[in-house]
């Protein structure tokens, strides 16, 4: 009878671990080993348009699959990673006078809550708020992101290994003035509104 | 002199103009690489890769239509050559 009721007690305790377990916030990884991952930037300028990508991305995110809403986390992009199709338009965008690289080696977003939350299926959008830091300045800023669960998806993009995917797309804009980066250069060669699109997908291997 | 420099000139904006219509008549700046979008079908995300390739542009054409002015122009400061009579 004394073992009848200890076995009972051990799987009732495992099965309330497994379910503590299904239901914990998921921290998926975006340093992504396939490259995918980047941030487009976009400056449409009267006189000039410069478009250009990051994909020195990386960060990680906590994101709890029966709770969307309290996703928290940190994406990073360094900035060595910024691309332009010009070599010029590169190098004075890496300078000291617009980026300056060589002191602001990332670019940080802290998401801190999510508003307007809804969730159908897999999908969530929500309003994201957080800490934008681009060369040392950081100011806060609310995005619209799209967050799309793909769980036991990792097997598909990395052989052998199970566990879930979080992919994250968010559009937003920040004006270049507000952070510093070369405050003083024409508008109309330069446009002071920088459009940014952020494509990235984790993973949370088990 | 003269004519050699005007037919320079010439070969100079030619060349330019048909590098420039040739490899796509790029409007904006002068890229040394160029974009490629592959689609990850996981994911759903693109990834972004950049390929080496010269793709002229506008300070291109614009920097080549000038050094050929220059050299159309510098033409001007040669004296054209007196026609020599024939002598019976």
């Amino acid at each position: 009878m004394h073992t009848m009721k200890t076995n009972a007690l051990t799987l009732l305790t495992l099965t309330a671990l497994s379910v503590a377990a299904s239901a914990a916030p998921l921290t998926f990884d975006f340093k992504d080993p396939k490259g995918v991952n980047n941030a487009v930037f976009k400056l449409d300028a009267p006189l000039e348009a410069i478009t250009g990508s990051a994909n020195g991305v990386s960060g990680t995110v906590t994101f709890d699959p029966a709770d969307p809403a309290a996703t928290k986390g940190k994406i990073v992009v360094t900035t060595s990673s910024l691309h332009v199709p010009n070599p010029m338009m590169k190098e004075h965008m890496h300078g000291e006078q617009w980026l300056d690289v060589a002191k602001n080696k990332e670019i940080t977003f802290e998401a801190k809550s999510l508003s307007n939350v809804k969730t159908t299926g897999d999908n969530t959008t929500a309003n994201v708020t957080g800490t934008l830091t681009i060369k040392g300045v950081a100011k806060e800023v609310t995005a619209p992101v799209k967050l799309s669960y793909l769980k036991d998806k990792l097997g598909m993009r990395v052989p052998n290994q199970k566990g879930d995917l979080l992919v994250i797309r968010a559009s937003f804009a920040i004006k270049r003035s507000d952070f510093g980066i070369n405050p003083k250069a024409p508008e109309d060669k330069v446009a002071d509104t920088i459009d940014l699109t952020l494509s990235i997908a984790g993973a949370a291997p088990r | 002199m003269k004519k050699s420099l005007r037919l320079l000139a010439l070969v100079v904006a030619l060349a330019a103009a048909g590098t420039w219509f040739i490899t796509g008549s790029n409007r904006g700046w002068t890229k040394t690489s160029v974009e490629r979008r592959t689609l990850d079908e996981v994911t759903g995300l693109e990834e972004i890769t950049y390929e080496k390739k010269f793709a002229p542009g506008l300070d291109f054409l614009g920097g080549a239509l000038l050094g050929a002015g220059a050299l159309a122009g510098a033409s001007l400061l040669f004296r054209n050559q007196p026609k020599q009579n024939q002598v019976q």
